[in-house]
């Protein structure tokens, strides 16, 4: 398969395993068995059971009548925000539970910024019976109140990251270190297809459900194998790494990646990291980084708190170098404005982050002939109070 | 550019005193941007026997919150390489001890490597200890050109390390290993422990090629001589850099404890 990591844990000049040596072991076991047991009948047949009857898997791939009318072609949604706990993130946190079991891992740590992954793993611990703890930035709990209280009545314990900018990135380093301080007992279920090899993978390869189930969705509705387009938003980019995944072959299907501009990539107020990004080295990993001249890392700006990290997983990094995915972005305005209009046109209510990837729409030349499909992937419940404050609806 | 007649620092700090060497962890550019090079000299005249300075930077995994703090700080004061770089040039006037620098691996790779290296070269830095570069990554892109300026690299061990994995990193380390005392970022324990002892007596067992220095958990006299008791001396940063916060003037600061972890107080 073209594009898939390589034995050293790079995908091209991207990936690798920066890790400090407290970390070593730990990764290592995982680099050694992620695939194994993944592969185990016992694993699959666990893991296949929880995304079908507690996920609600597979998910709709829904024709979005006025929105393709609107845009004069075709345009599917693929409905992640069905998902339990509604989003994407879940199925992550399914297959990495399992895998954590497995390892005999008995406590289980995860970062989280908006809240999503955090909200995700808190409910596989609660229905596994793990203790779970969640780092979030003390600005993101103040930001994102209701899913810190989510995660408190799932049964997590909640840590609020109180270096640096206290946000998703500084969240992460903390689970960092909780790691490096509680080595044996405890698996940390990352949350993106970002972080140390084989992180970027694993996660890659539980989030490629989504494109699987969109061929065969597709196919059974559309008779055609393939679509034209497949967008996506990005942050770290697991939604987008499982939407693109069987495509990745496919040359004729053009994928799309949409990161948040903010307020423009022209102020300092901008999550776009493969604009404003170099290659650097940040949690683990080699990957575009927005930094300073000094290799300091900036802390990103968008009104999404689900895109706003500094970092984009190295798969990403690889695809955007390769040419295989067209990186645009959007500011904040044109992502709360499309997200309003999906809620009208098709009463779907995206999560920000989501609303995203619709609001390329305009900015694309699309024709009848074009089958295009967005991930959806996540409702848009959580962001209330950020349409509510926006106020132009 | 390759001088392979002079013998590195750290090994001749090794081949001087075998035991009880003392290596000292601060941050650039902390608590004041200009302290730095005061610091490394009133270490040497205290009778520190390594002086490691710490590249701050924004994002320390491996650092509890001491040492992360003076990370923020130092950057906030206006840090950087280039500005240590700044600081440093004519240091060997002054302080004979080996130097090592410390840090993450993004601001060196930003820097330049090969311009960093070539720096720390006409500096008269002697190693540099970088965690979050990994041995496998080290081997195949840094190590020749880190050789070839007469830097060593130096590696961490921990209790989770296997045997097979010291003995690698014993047989790719020049001048001596650090021996991080237990599972922790840098600050987080004090004191040692029965189940460390039992570590380092595994470790002492081993009989490395390299002399090794224990460090995380270390801040007194008395955790200093235990790590003594098992490794050619120990390494102390956090509680240096709590030092440091005080408000006392530095040097004097400086002497008081350097002396009192060695005992002569």
């Amino acid at each position: 398969m073209k594009h898939a990591v390589d034995e050293r844990g790079y995908y091209g000049k991207f990936g690798g395993a920066y890790i400090p040596e407290m970390l070593y072991p730990n990764v290592e076991e995982l680099r050694l068995r992620y695939l194994s047991i993944m592969e185990e009948e016992s694993f699959q047949k666990e893991f296949q059971a929880l995304l079908k009857d507690y996920v609600g898997r597979p998910t709709p791939l829904f024709l979005a009548q006025r929105l393709s009318e609107k845009y004069g072609s075709n345009i599917y949604l693929k409905r992640e925000d069905l998902c339990h706990t509604g989003a994407h993130k879940v199925n992550n946190t399914v297959g990495q539970i399992i895998l954590a079991k497995k390892l005999g891992k008995e406590k289980i740590i995860a970062e989280t910024g908006a809240g999503q992954h955090g909200v995700a793993t808190a409910t596989v611990c609660a229905l596994m019976g793990m203790e779970c703890i969640v780092y979030m930035g003390k600005v993101d709990m103040e930001r994102q109140q209701p899913n810190v209280e989510r995660m408190r009545i799932l049964g997590a314990k909640v840590v609020a990251a109180e270096s640096g900018s206290k946000t998703l990135k500084d969240a992460t380093n903390e689970a960092m270190r909780h790691w490096i301080n509680h080595p044996v007992d405890t698996h940390y279920i990352i949350g993106s297809v970002v972080g140390p090899h084989p992180y970027p993978d694993m996660v890659a390869r539980f989030q490629s459900v989504i494109s699987k189930e969109i061929r065969t969705q597709l196919l059974e509705s559309t008779g055609k194998a393939l679509p034209t387009h497949v967008i996506a938003c990005v942050g770290g980019g697991s939604n987008a790494a499982g939407a693109f995944y069987h495509f990745l072959n496919e040359d004729s299907v053009e994928l799309i990646a949409v990161e948040a501009a903010g307020k423009g990539n022209d102020t300092d107020e901008s999550a776009a990291t493969t604009v404003l990004g170099k290659p650097g080295v940040l949690h683990g990993s080699k990957t575009l980084l927005m930094q300073t001249m000094d290799g300091q890392v900036i802390e990103p700006y968008s009104i999404s708190a689900g895109l706003d990290y500094p970092g984009i997983g190295p798969i990403h990094a690889h695809l955007c170098d390769v040419g295989r995915v067209d990186f645009m972005s959007v500011t904040d305005e044109e992502a709360m404005s499309s997200g309003i209009e999906v809620s009208r046109l098709e009463g779907i209510i995206p999560a920000i982050e989501t609303a995203h990837a619709f609001a390329v729409l305009p900015k694309l030349t699309l024709t009848k002939d074009d089958t295009v499909v967005i991930n959806l992937s996540g409702r848009g419940d959580k962001d209330l109070e950020t349409y509510i404050q926006w106020g132009k609806y | 550019m390759i001088n392979t007649t002079k013998i590195n620092r750290i090994d001749k700090a090794f081949q001087e005193k075998k035991e009880r060497l003392l290596s000292i962890y601060y941050t650039a550019g902390f608590p004041q941007l200009e302290d730095t090079v005061s610091i490394a000299t009133a270490l040497e005249s205290a009778g520190a026997d390594i002086i490691e300075i710490g590249m701050p930077f924004s994002d320390p995994v491996a650092d509890g919150p001491t040492i992360q703090g003076s990370n923020k700080i130092a950057l906030d004061n206006g840090m950087s390489i280039k500005k240590l770089f700044e600081q440093l040039k004519g240091i060997r006037d002054s302080v004979q001890l080996p130097i090592i620098l410390m840090g993450y691996i993004n601001p060196v790779v930003q820097y330049g490597v090969e311009n960093f290296c070539k720096a720390c070269q006409e500096i008269g830095i002697d190693g540099l200890i970088l965690p979050d570069l990994p041995m496998q990554e080290y081997m195949e892109e840094y190590k020749t050109l880190f050789e070839s300026y007469g830097l060593y690299n130096i590696f961490l061990i921990t209790p989770q390390t296997s045997t097979a994995r010291i003995r690698e990193i014993d047989d790719n380390s020049k001048g001596f290993i650090y021996m991080v005392s237990s599972t922790s970022t840098t600050g987080a324990k004090t004191g040692i422990s029965m189940e460390q002892e039992t570590y380092f007596n595994r470790i002492k067992e081993l009989d490395l090629n390299n002399p090794t220095l224990i460090g995380f958990g270390i801040s007194n006299n008395t955790t200093f001589e235990r790590a003594c008791a098992y490794a050619s001396g120990a390494i102390i940063g956090s509680a240096f850099i709590q030092v440091l916060s005080q408000k006392e003037p530095l040097e004097e600061g400086i002497t008081t404890y350097i002396r009192s972890v060695k005992g002569n107080g």
